[in-house]
């Protein structure tokens, strides 16, 4: 069982405030990322979660049992770390072997069990290596597989992915997920890449100055954004917004509109503009459009299109896909 | 690009490299060839460099005047003492300096430099009439404990500096994994600072091996370290060149011996952290 819950949770340096009240219910089995711009406060929430921190108030329940005065290594955790964090002195072996040696397990039980978890990670021929002979994929695979080894009731990655290239990104992207889903346990992922998020939770928490801004499935965020900020935060490229008044509806403080939610129409309908910079890709064009008093918007087209710069184009948004905000950025529903 | 050294630049960086090494050489070599010399050619002017009356006589003289082997054991466990004293407390010092630092470290850490800025003449009559009124004149703990307090500034800085390379996550890393405190230091801090534990451990027992300001002063005859077996040979009946050289070389030897053994873990000690 791994079911984590925070209640009021707060964490101060000093008079600085970097966790506001945070209230979060993660159910066991599930995949949580913790999402947001550098500095607002998702890794301290880890440490928090993980004992590397001290709450300034508020509870966390893990499997409904208050541990705020748990030390980390009671809490029954295991966490990965964006360095790595693995021991230089010690072989692959050892690495993995750490958290069961200091659990005073029987040594048999231990190799038992570090060659079941190299197994899975396609660690075995590399297991008497020291860590500075592997690759950054292998070590961090070491990483995880010293997080799985001790069985815990959640594993916590910290960016366990960004100091790999991006090909290799997208490899472990797949791997940790298809381990998670295999092992059914509860994983809490930290990242700033909104890809990241959107491909690897079942749940995605949008954390901006240290308040969780909103907690749902990806796609809920992508189609009901909360208010302006998660709106913005998720997808790519960035959700535009154009203040209601010059879009003709004088209610709403901002409007939204996806780019890829942007249609370019027939002439005389919608909101004229000129394209000021054409990228083709390929498979997407997408296209940066001075529209006048609306600002510039960007469009996302599928496929091809031949436009290029200064060509006069005519944008219309899906109706049914606009987002509409009052003037302090929550949306208002209709 | 890698910077072409051609060959003629080679071999005058390696003159000179050799050539500046000699000259801070130059002084313990003439030290060693001094030892060998008579007394009247030791002071002789113009000096004789090789060509001179080999004599090992000085050594002789020196060994049946006063007991080499007496004040060398003393060194020995007097460095070597104040040097284990010092780490001992060093490492839980510098660890928590490191790892746990609070509003006042730097404070504390730059008030334990300043106490090494101030002479230590400024304190030889106090510091002396405590050693007097505790019994602590010429006894070897009187003289580990002086040596050891006056290097614990430097010893800490040292493992303070090693200890600050060392990722947080790591140690972070094993108390995830379960390790307690006393674990930590045991299983990951100590070996991954090998290499700064082992050249602050030799740095040390040099400096304590050479220390003589306070060696002189506090000590005479029982606890007398090896800097008091020379001094005796520069006294006020005459200096004699010769059999105070022959008397340094003796003290140095051992010293010099085994900072040969470990240049190797000196010089990765001393620039640890400086090329990663």
């Amino acid at each position: 069982m791994g079911q984590i819950t925070l209640q009021g949770v707060r964490k101060s340096f000093g008079p600085v405030n970097i966790i506001k009240d945070a209230n979060l219910d993660i159910e066991n089995g599930a995949f949580v990322v913790f999402v947001g711009p550098s500095g607002c406060g998702k890794t301290t929430l880890l440490r928090l979660i993980a004992g590397l921190e001290d709450v300034t108030g508020g509870q966390i329940l893990i499997d409904g049992h208050n541990v705020v005065d748990v030390p980390p290594a009671k809490r029954g955790l295991s966490m990965v770390f964006q360095s790595y964090a693995l021991y230089p002195h010690m072989s692959v072996r050892g690495n993995i072997a750490f958290g069961l040696k200091m659990a005073g397990l029987p040594r048999a039980e231990i190799d038992r069990k570090v060659e079941a978890a190299a197994a899975t990670l396609n660690l075995t021929p590399y297991l008497d290596r020291k860590p500075r002979d592997l690759s950054g994929g292998q070590r961090q695979r070491v990483a995880i597989g010293r997080a799985i080894v001790r069985e815990p009731k959640a594993f916590l990655f910290d960016e366990p992915l960004s100091n790999l290239d991006a090909a290799l990104r997208v490899q472990m992207r797949l791997e940790v997920t298809k381990l998670q889903k295999q092992l059914g346990t509860t994983a809490v992922y930290v990242t700033h890449d909104q890809v990241e998020a959107m491909t690897m939770a079942d749940k995605i928490v949008v954390l901006n100055a240290g308040r969780i801004e909103q907690y749902g499935s990806p796609l809920e965020l992508y189609e009901r954004p909360a208010n302006l900020f998660v709106a913005g935060f998720i997808g790519s490229p960035k959700m535009n917004f154009v203040s209601g008044e010059a879009a003709g509806e004088p209610g709403v403080a901002t409007l939204g509109v996806r780019p890829e939610h942007l249609k370019i129409g027939k002439e005389g309908e919608g909101w004229p503009g000129t394209v000021s910079v054409a990228e083709h890709l390929g498979s997407d064009t997408f296209l940066y459009v001075d529209a006048g008093k609306l600002g510039t918007l960007t469009v996302r087209a599928i496929g091809e299109f031949s436009l290029k710069a200064g060509d006069r184009v005519w944008l219309s948004p899906d109706p049914a896909r606009l987002h509409r905000f009052d003037k302090d950025g929550g949306v208002i529903r209709t | 690009m890698a910077r072409k050294v051609t060959s003629r630049r080679l071999i005058v960086s390696t003159a000179a490299a050799w050539l500046f090494g000699f000259l801070i050489f130059l002084p313990i070599l003439w030290m060693v060839l001094t030892s060998f010399k008579t007394e009247l050619e030791a002071f002789a002017m113009p000096p004789t460099f090789l060509f001179f009356h080999w004599t090992t006589e000085n050594y002789a003289t020196v060994q049946s005047r006063s007991d080499y082997v007496h004040h060398a054991l003393n060194s020995i466990m007097v460095a070597g003492g104040s040097t284990l004293i010092a780490l001992l407390i060093a490492v839980p010092a510098a660890w928590s300096m490191a790892f746990a630092p609070t509003k006042r470290t730097k404070d504390v850490l730059l008030w334990m430099l300043s106490t090494k800025m101030m002479p230590p003449v400024g304190v030889l009559v106090p510091i002396y009439l405590i050693y007097r009124d505790f019994g602590l004149l010429d006894t070897r703990a009187g003289l580990i404990l002086i040596l050891c307090l006056g290097n614990l500034p430097i010893v800490i800085w040292m493992l303070f500096t090693y200890f600050k390379e060392i990722p947080k996550d790591i140690l972070e890393a094993a108390r995830m994994d379960g390790a307690t405190i006393g674990r930590e230091l045991v299983y990951v801090l100590a070996p991954m600072a090998v290499p700064g534990l082992a050249s602050t451990l030799l740095l040390n027992f040099i400096l304590a091996w050479n220390e003589a300001f306070w060696t002189l002063n506090l000590s005479t005859l029982d606890a007398a370290p090896l800097t008091v077996f020379i001094a005796s040979y520069s006294s006020p009946e005459g200096l004699f060149w010769a059999k105070l050289s022959a008397a340094s070389t003796l003290a140095i030897a051992p010293i010099i011996i085994l900072g040969w053994f470990t240049q190797r873990q000196l010089v990765r000690g001393l620039t640890f952290g400086a090329v990663k």
